[in-house]
């Protein structure tokens, strides 16, 4: 039994494959589709200045307002197709996803603990994992996985009042959304909201990601292009 | 039993002609399909006149004044042939007891069978005594005249929401018509007032079919309120080019460009004011090169100033809309991977000596 003050997992067998091909494409395609979908949003919340010229002419926010349904579409699309990977897929292909249940097991709580120990500059070595650590999986289910959940349900209840009553997306999101939440004006500020709230995880992300690369002694950066994990001399 | 619509027309001098001509001219403004004109005629032929009970709550009485200013139709048609109106306290000739009477003698006469307007809502704070109806709590008179009622119909945001009595923090717990009248089917009709023509032809709509208009989730007739002013809007090109007002007194506004940017609510409002509009269909707000302030929709007092596009969200003290909570709360989480960075290096920096 190791103290609470040394590393775990030093035994691990690296090199080893952990992002699966399918899972990796998902992980660049969504990455895109993010950014697309936070300049769009923002320039949908706060055009750009007046183009010049006749309307007739121009179509400016039509083509922004396009980027942005569409880069939805592949969005949540993306979503649908890394939820069924986490179904048939290896098993760090579906730890993001089943944090809820990862979180009765006290042994969870444990390793969540000597993490953020080291994220505190108590521990000075992190455990090393195959996948993700534990809180980095909670920052995964807890904000991208449901903060991208709430997008994708109140992104398509907002596209929906623009299809119109009889539309698929109004029945399906907008006619239950609206109410819910407040209607279409607090549906609007609460996708703002979040999507700013999908903005500071990634920042964090991006943070993290990098300084595990540096400290940790294990690949991280490279992992999500190869998918394998490896020591670092 | 009450005259029909046709006897009364008849009686007024309208040949049978224009009567069959104005059947098909209904039968288009309700965009249905010209086959239901013949419909139509057969039911203002042989229905008595459907008797209306109009009552006041707490209320500007806006409804009632933009209902007689109904062109299409006119609002004395719709009020003298159309219907019964048998008590409006604004416009009916009588006062007082004899009015009160009146209504009485509806109730009982077409038990079951009279439309019950409600303008305005009820108060339920100190047993609804901030509005009283002939010395007893407009509530009580509320339940009284529903009790009966086919169906109710909620003239405006007042009596559909709750509107500027409800908005926050609400002292006198005003509350709209559904959560006192339970049992029976209500039309929705808000705005702040609703336009005079959906209110005519709603009524008109219920008249000739005997049964109320599509509603939707929310109960609001759907050939009224099923699009957002923005859908509809004839500054929409200006919105997809992006060429937008940036102040009320720029060149954009001149030019009549979009209103998005000053706040305009037509994007997140449902009502029919950029299509049939008002006073003869003469303009409406954004034609008048004002942003919509979404007077229809519900809560919209509490939704922050009429001039953003955002709801306010106070937060510790401070007013800040999403965006610049969003950017602050950005720049902290950046300070602070920021901060977790340098400790790190100086932590490794000192761990290699």
């Amino acid at each position: 039994m190791s103290t609470w003050i040394e590393q775990e997992g030093r035994d691990l067998k690296f090199p080893a494959y952990v992002w699966q091909a399918p899972v990796r494409v998902w992980h660049w395609v969504m990455a895109l589709a993010m950014i697309v979908l936070w300049v769009t949003g923002y320039f949908i919340g706060s055009p750009l200045p007046s183009v010049p010229g006749e309307a007739i002419e121009n179509y400016l926010m039509g083509y922004i307002r396009f980027a942005h349904f569409a880069a939805g579409y592949v969005f949540a699309i993306a979503f649908l197709g890394r939820v069924y990977w986490a179904i048939v897929g290896n098993k760090h292909a579906r730890e993001i996803f089943l944090v809820p249940l990862s979180m009765l097991n006290p042994s969870w709580w444990r390793a969540f603990f000597r993490v953020v120990g080291h994220y505190v500059f108590i521990r000075p070595k992190n455990d090393w994992h195959y996948g993700h650590n534990q809180l980095a999986m909670a920052a995964m289910f807890f904000m991208y996985v449901l903060g991208s959940l709430f997008m994708i349900v109140t992104g398509f209840a907002l596209y929906g009042e623009g299809l119109g009553m009889e539309s698929w997306a109004f029945r399906w999101f907008s006619s239950w959304v609206l109410p819910l939440l407040g209607y279409s004006q607090a549906v609007h500020t609460w996708h703002h909201l979040c999507a700013w709230y999908l903005f500071w995880f990634t920042l964090v992300h991006l943070y993290f990601v990098i300084r595990e690369d540096i400290v940790s002694g294990l690949t991280v950066v490279s992992s999500m292009i190869s998918g394998w994990r490896d020591r670092k001399n | 039993m009450n005259d029909t619509f046709y006897d009364v027309l008849r009686r007024q001098g309208i040949s049978r002609r224009s009567f069959l001509k104005f059947c098909s001219l209904t039968t288009a403004s309700l965009g249905l399909s010209p086959t239901i004109a013949p419909q139509i005629a057969h039911a203002l032929e042989t229905k008595p006149r459907t008797p209306v009970i109009w009552i006041e709550g707490l209320e500007c009485t806006c409804c009632s004044e933009s209902f007689i200013r109904s062109a299409h139709p006119l609002a004395k048609d719709a009020v003298l042939s159309l219907l019964s109106l048998d008590y409006h306290m604004t416009l009916s000739a009588a006062a007082g007891e004899q009015l009160r009477e009146n209504a009485h003698e509806t109730m009982k006469k077409h038990k079951g069978n009279y439309i019950l307007a409600v303008e305005g809502n009820p108060p339920l704070n100190e047993d609804g005594m901030y509005c009283i109806y002939y010395g007893k709590p407009f509530v009580e008179a509320l339940k009284e005249y529903a009790k009966d009622a086919k169906a109710v119909v909620a003239w405006g945001s007042c009596a559909s929401w709750g509107c500027v009595q409800a908005a926050k923090p609400n002292p006198t717990n005003a509350v709209p018509i559904d959560k006192v009248i339970t049992d029976k089917p209500i039309i929705k009709v808000p705005g702040c007032p609703p336009i005079a023509e959906v209110m005519t032809a709603i009524v008109t709509y219920v008249l000739t079919f005997d049964r109320i208009p599509e509603l939707d989730r929310q109960g609001r007739p759907k050939m009224f309120y099923s699009q957002r002013i923005h859908d509809k809007c004839y500054r929409r090109p200006h919105f997809d080019a992006g060429q937008f007002v940036e102040k009320f007194d720029d060149e954009g506004a001149r030019a009549g460009y979009c209103l998005y940017k000053v706040g305009c609510k037509g994007p997140t409002t449902y009502n029919a004011c950029s299509t049939t509009r008002w006073n003869e269909g003469v303009s409406f707000p954004i034609g008048s090169g004002h942003g919509c302030i979404g007077c229809s929709e519900d809560g919209f007092w509490d939704k922050g100033s009429f001039y953003d596009r955002l709801t306010s969200i106070p937060a510790f003290g401070v007013e800040a809309n999403a965006d610049k909570i969003g950017a602050i709360a950005a720049g902290v989480v950046g300070a602070a991977v920021v901060a977790h960075a340098a400790v790190t290096a100086i932590k490794s920096a000192s761990e290699k000596k």
